[in-house]
């Protein structure tokens, strides 16, 4: 590892830390803009667990920025298929991401069976499978199957969009 | 022997084996434990009976124990951190051509812990419940926070982003109408956000998205490989090592599951360390030796069990396949807690048959079929991962039919991916979200009883015994830092609390057992 690629991850984990004081201070003004009238029944009120967790989220923010600096560096989580030797792969988290904010932008208008379709073959794509035929086919055989499944076997009606005298 | 009568029933079986099934695969496939797979399966049992959904869900939660000794053997990458032991011995035994009895031991003694377990759990949970029912909010609010405290700083090599990860865990569980008072908390005004935060969005952000994303991120360009093995056997030598390893291990696993701490990790290293010591061939240890899995086995199975009993009797989950189970019993309507075996009696004794049975259907499905098992690790990554990402799509999505659940899903999900890219532990999260909320009430029932008094929150005694133990369980750390400095002249004490860790290896797993021993002594003290 070189010092540069140690001094980027420092930022970064900075960077995290100052998410956390964020959310501790959102919880903290959140709280602060409750009214609340003085009750014999409820002496704690609705404030003060925020302003205990606005305290925990500053503290561990504070904390952690202090430990990161000395060079107390976190390590990824571990797992089965998981690579720590390589950094985070963006050109497949991206596109990933766009996979699903492209369903749930579309899943009403075009219905479940196309976007879950859409969704699952890039989803797949993305992660590197490359016969095209099959993960098509394996698509909308699982939106397929999971649209009539919930509504046959559950009762719940996934939306059919624009396939719905169709479907 | 109700219970016995209902889970018998055909459809209540069908449902187990459908659970041990379930269990079983996705603890041998990479990338899905238990707790993603019930929080995956939420959606669908809105509209089962509750006893049949909670015996699938027992069933996968015990499957994915033997799943996973199955994968750590054959692959030698440990899925979560209890297998992290079988698959230090488990892996080399499978390399010496010893696969076959490796993963024999492992599911057998899986099935004699877990059937010692559940009995244990039948004996000590109503006389917790008895225990239990006596108790007021100031002990209830005290033992929440020592569950809490305990999975966020006891577990897990940070206590900072343990406390970080409880802190956001917690702030999940504020958002929402409080109940109390009728003021929202932190819904910005968003109309979605005032019934609180799905847990079933929450649970499936955090496990699924969050989990697949980041595997995304780092998949291994070409998978481990996997060592072929044909059905699991032992000979006679086999048996004798073993049996014994399986009853110690049993007898670590189910007090350390029970504990408000919970946790497998340390069972199956304590007892990974007395096999060690035990063994009459401890030179084998680190080669393959077959007491090292046999014991951690054990005792991680009979800590599931264990696990089971807080949560049955006291409501309290203590780790992340419980805390979903829990959450779907309040989802049905459910008041988890002491009054649980009182209320739903059938409920309760139905899932406990369930787990004798499913313990026997995952004897039986896993010694001939192991190989069979193994095969699913050779699914292609690509769709196995998307597939996660479709189904968390498609559960989140059917719970209220509106996309601003999956904008939340995507969200949450991303914080997932935050959590494992910045080494937060994901127990303290959830544990927040779900005990969070219950720990508010009881905090607030206590002030009420004492008329708004500070001294309230000691008032049962109980409860003042917890604080002494979350104190001492804070300072415990610094406590052994002393010592070890003064090592040098010789303390006993600095002996006697590091010894047994001598043959551990690094400095932070050094620490744990010691805490554990402690603390295990006091809770046990309490319980009595």
């Amino acid at each position: 590892m070189s010092e540069v690629s140690t001094a980027k991850k420092k930022r970064v984990e900075l960077l995290f830390a100052a998410f956390l004081l964020l959310v501790g201070i959102i919880v903290f003004v959140d709280a602060s803009q409750l009214h609340v009238t003085y009750s014999q029944a409820d002496v704690v009120g609705p404030k003060a667990l925020p302003y205990v967790v606005s305290g925990i989220l500053v503290l561990s923010a504070i904390a952690l920025a202090i430990t990161v600096m000395r060079g107390n560096l976190a390590e990824g989580e571990e797992g089965e298929d998981v690579d720590l030797s390589q950094p985070s792969d963006w050109k497949v988290l991206l596109p990933l991401i766009g996979v699903f904010v492209l369903n749930l932008l579309i899943v009403n208008w075009a219905g479940w069976v196309i976007s879950g379709t859409i969704m699952f073959f890039g989803a797949a794509t993305c992660l590197g499978a490359r016969r095209w035929v099959l993960t098509l086919v394996i698509s909308l055989a699982l939106a397929l199957g999971s649209f009539y499944g919930f509504y046959l076997g559950l009762g719940i009606k996934l939306p059919a969009g624009i396939l719905s005298g169709v479907l | 022997m109700g219970g016995f009568a209902s889970a018998l029933t055909p459809i209540n079986l069908l449902f187990a084996f459908a659970g041990v099934l379930l269990g079983t695969a996705v603890g041998v496939l990479p990338g899905i434990g238990p707790a993603m797979a019930v929080a995956l399966l939420l959606p669908l049992t809105f509209g089962m009976e509750t006893s049949s959904a909670l015996i699938m869900f027992a069933g996968i939660y015990y499957g994915g124990m033997y799943g996973g000794s199955t994968t750590s053997i054959l692959l030698n990458t440990p899925g979560e951190s209890a297998t992290v032991i079988t698959a230090i011995e488990g892996h080399k035994m499978a390399k010496a051509g010893r696969a076959a009895q490796a993963l024999a031991t492992a599911a057998i003694g899986s099935f004699v812990a877990g059937t010692i377990g559940t009995a244990l759990l039948v004996t000590v949970a109503p006389i917790v419940v008895k225990f239990a029912v006596s108790l007021g909010a100031p002990s209830y609010f005290a033992i929440m926070v020592l569950a809490l405290v305990t999975v966020t700083a006891v577990l897990g090599s940070s206590k900072i982003r343990g406390f970080a990860a409880l802190g956001l865990g917690l702030a999940i569980g504020l958002v929402g109408m409080d109940p109390v008072s009728g003021q929202s908390r932190l819904t910005f005004g968003f109309a979605p956000l005032v019934d609180g935060m799905d847990i079933v969005v929450v649970a499936v952000a955090i496990f699924a998205i969050g989990e697949a994303l980041w595997i995304a991120a780092h998949l291994r360009t070409s998978p481990a490989r996997t060592i072929p093995v044909g059905a699991p056997w032992m000979g006679k030598e086999d048996w004798k090592r073993s049996w014994k390893p399986w009853l110690r291990g049993t007898a670590y696993g189910f007090p350390f599951g029970a504990l408000p701490a919970g946790g497998a990790e340390v069972p199956t290293f304590l007892s990974y360390v007395t096999e060690k010591k035990l063994s009459k061939h401890p030179e084998e240890f680190g080669h393959g030796a077959i007491e090292g899995v046999a014991g951690p086995e054990a005792a991680n199975n009979a800590s599931a069990a264990g696990t089971l009993t807080p949560m049955l009797a006291l409501g309290l989950p203590t780790n992340a396949t419980a805390a979903v189970m829990l959450a779907f019993l309040t989802m049905k309507g459910i008041q988890p807690g002491p009054l649980l075996f009182e209320n739903e009696p059938d409920l309760v004794w139905a899932l406990i048959a369930s787990l004798f049975i499913g313990n026997t259907l995952l004897l039986l499905i896993n010694l001939p079929l192991a190989p069979l098992w193994a095969k699913l690790l050779k699914i292609p990554r690509p769709y196995l991962y998307a597939g996660i990402l479709f189904f968390a799509t498609l559960g989140a999505f059917s719970v209220n039919m509106q996309v601003a659940d999956l904008w939340l899903l995507l969200i949450i999900g991303l914080l997932g991916f935050a959590l494992r890219r910045f080494g937060l532990p994901v127990l303290p999260l959830i544990l927040g979200v779900i005990i969070g909320p219950m720990a508010e009430e009881q905090l607030r029932k206590t002030f009420q009883l004492s008329a708004g008094e500070v001294s309230g929150l000691w008032s049962e005694p109980l409860a003042v015994g917890i604080y002494v133990l979350i104190a001492f369980l804070l300072l415990l750390p610094v406590l052994i830092s002393i010592i070890r400095r003064k090592r040098g002249t010789g303390s006993d004490v600095a002996e006697a609390l590091l010894g047994e860790n001598a043959a551990g290896g690094d400095q932070t797993e050094l620490a744990e057992p010691a805490h554990r021993n402690e603390h295990s002594h006091g809770a046990g003290r309490n319980e009595s």
